[in-house]
């Protein structure tokens, strides 16, 4: 039976395609688009899944979406009623798409699946999951477990912002949820928005700059903001928030509250936004930190799996584990709301046809998150020779010996092998990487590379077999999901000086002997690599270990500042040419920056991609 | 038709009934704001008032 499973309309469009209950294919729709965060119909996604699996629609037995947006009409109607008559300008706003889009949403579903296979002689059956519900999904059905914990947190779905379930077998069983508008997602965007970060796009941004500020607001955010029990379940104090009733996240009483309007974006950043940035940090772990615990003591399982947006906030994932509540801890990649496409197919495969499900308890089923597309050598000569590009094809052996020569030598690499992977994190397959060892990296790639802001850290891929002897970590993390203490052996003391250094200022310092992914407080987003599922960027590691003696590469996703990571050659051959970086591999093939035709300065990136 | 379909599938689950009359006037509202679009249908709408 194959299932296509769909996420779209609100943000991070994605599709998935499920076969007897394996995942074969999934692609987020920004990819294709080029729109970052895409929330249309993912037809190019959609697209891919079919042609991956060489079927048209019409051999797919079952859609699924992963959303029911009569439950979702239910709660903003309630909620516009319960607020009234504050919201007026919004719910004027959000009515006419509601009534003539997303509250028929089976039809607006059924005419973009026809267009996929407009000579289908009929469509397949449509089922719709709760958005936790496949958020859950994609956590536990996805994971090595047989039995665990399910907790769900995000900004919100329907009704649930944070639900905690029980996963055993091919059930799933909702324990408990805390409803809108009492969301720990919202209130992490709402500090998003007033440090002047976009929301669903910039919360990564702040959970990067709040190693450098001090916690300084928390006690300001517990007596008025967040009502936070001793179980992990909270109440908002919903009168300094906007956002169930206008179109910001927060008010004036929050502002005056933290003494002054949001930062305006771009405008430079002051130790506040970095000191309300680690508070609100240090509120979000203590949320995910208790509410772990009560799920060990009410769930009788040993692991715990994590989705939903806040799942990706791998510093409070990471201090989740260090806790020791459970055995282990498994997040889905795709944490987001693109994970709910593969989270819907599972759900529909287990819960709806009553589907068995085994696992083996040691390996997931996400394939490495390496679901996406790939491209042939013949595809992606005949990219390189439409582009004009000079180019070399060596063999695998030639090939990795090369590239970590470079790499050692201090050169910038993108790298584009195999399938694309899917969630927001690069892994190996659709990467920018570099040597970790030189102080200077971190700044270069921010500002030549990436173009992004310089306070933002990058994280390492590290051989899986040596992972604990760089790191505080004894265990895989290959989707970046976790973040670890640098070992104390790797690090650099540092001087008085320098310990009395504040916010960006510490930047500079070089923190361990891997500084360019050695975050201000010695940790790092830790990728374990893994020869099973990533093969030849681990001999590539292996090599650049055995000329350097250290088994640990820079990894950032290949793209520039709004841009979505490059899918095909030809993506990322432009990206290429645009940026500061030194040399391009595409499979087997090898290009360097110098031997290209001479491209003229070109910064339409900026004009391309909304900066996010 | 669908559309009645799932508004009363959703009632009887949610058991949500009171919000039929209320959800049911906005369906009506959206339905006459798009008629009264097209400017051939736009006299017989007038002619209703």
């Amino acid at each position: 039976m194959r299932i296509l499973g769909i996420s779209a309309y609100y943000h991070d469009s994605a599709a998935a395609l499920v076969r007897d209950g394996t995942i074969v294919a999934a692609a987020q729709e920004e990819r294709f688009s080029r729109k970052k965060h895409d929330a249309r119909f993912p037809r190019g996604a959609a697209a891919y899944c079919l042609a991956a699996e060489g079927v048209k629609l019409r051999e797919i037995d079952v859609v699924v979406f992963y959303d029911k947006p009569w439950l979702k009409f239910e709660r903003m109607l309630e909620t516009y009623l319960g607020y009234a008559p504050r919201g007026l300008a919004s719910f004027l706003t959000a009515m006419p798409l509601w009534l003539k889009e997303k509250l028929n949403l089976r039809s607006v579903l059924e005419k973009e699946l026809r267009a996929l296979d407009p000579e289908a002689p009929k469509l397949a059956p449509l089922l719709f999951t709760e958005h936790h519900q496949a958020h859950a999904a994609s956590a536990f059905f996805a994971s090595p477990f047989q039995r665990a914990a399910v907790l769900c947190l995000d900004g919100v779905g329907e009704w649930a912002t944070t639900s905690l379930w029980l996963g055993a077998d091919n059930e799933l069983t909702p324990c408990w949820e805390v409803d809108f508008p009492h969301s720990l997602g919202l209130l992490y965007s709402a500090f998003t928005y007033y440090t002047g970060f976009k929301v669903n796009s910039g919360e990564y941004k702040v959970m990067g700059l709040a190693p450098y500020g001090e916690p300084r607001y928390v006690d300001l955010i517990y007596r008025h903001l967040i009502d936070l029990k001793a179980d992990g379940t909270f109440r908002l104090n919903t009168d300094y928030f906007n956002y169930a009733t206008g179109l910001t996240m927060t008010n004036e009483r929050f502002h005056a509250l933290f003494g002054g309007p949001p930062r305006k974006p771009e405008s430079p950043l002051t130790q506040r936004e970095m000191d309300l940035a680690a508070s609100i940090q240090a509120v979000t772990e203590e949320v995910v930190a208790r509410l772990a615990r009560t799920a060990r003591r009410e769930i009788d399982a040993e692991y715990l799996c994590l989705a939903g947006g806040v799942a990706l906030n791998c510093v409070a994932n990471g201090k989740l584990l260090r806790e020791g509540l459970f055995r282990d801890l498994w997040v889905q990649p795709a944490a987001g709301d693109a994970g709910g496409a593969v989270g819907a197919a599972l759900a529909a495969w287990h819960i709806h046809h009553r589907q068995p499900r085994h696992s083996n308890g040691g390996t997931d089923s996400m394939d490495g998150a390496f679901l996406g597309p790939s491209f042939s050598d013949g595809e992606i000569a005949q990219s390189l020779a439409a582009s004009g590009a000079v180019y070399r094809r060596l063999d695998d052996d030639a090939l990795c010996s090369e590239v970590a020569r470079i790499l050692a030598e201090g050169k910038v690499v993108g790298w584009f092998q195999g399938r694309m992977e899917f969630g927001p994190r690069a892994l190996g397959s659709r990467s920018i990487i570099g040597d970790p060892r030189k102080p200077e990296m971190q700044a270069a790639m921010n500002l030549k590379i990436k173009f992004r802001e310089s306070f933002r850290p990058f994280a390492p891929s590290v051989l899986a077999e040596r992972a604990s002897d760089i790191f505080e970590l004894d265990r895989p993390s290959p989707y970046m999901a976790l973040v670890a203490p640098v070992k104390e052996s790797l690090r650099i003391p540092m001087t008085e000086e320098q310990q009395r250094l504040f916010g960006i200022d510490k930047l500079n310092v070089p923190r361990s002997s891997v500084p360019a992914i050695t975050h201000v407080d010695y940790s790092a987003r830790i990728q374990t690599v893994h020869r099973e599922t990533n093969q030849r960027f681990h001999e590539l590691i292996r090599r650049f270990e055995a000329l350097t003696g250290c088994p640990v590469l820079v990894n950032t996703s290949f793209n520039v500042r709004g841009e979505p990571i490059v899918c095909t050659p030809e993506q990322a051959y432009r990206c290429f040419m645009r940026t500061g970086i030194d040399f391009l591999v595409l499979e087997n093939f090898i290009l360097a920056k110098d031997d290209q035709p001479a491209a003229e300065a070109d910064d339409s990136w900026r004009r391309e991609f909304e900066l996010d | 038709m669908g559309l009645l379909k799932d508004l009363w599938g959703f009632a009887r689950e949610r058991k949500k009934f009171w919000l039929i009359p209320l959800i049911g006037t906005l369906l009506v509202l959206s339905v006459l704001v798009a008629i009264a679009q097209y400017s051939t249908v736009a006299p017989f709408i007038y002619t209703l008032f």
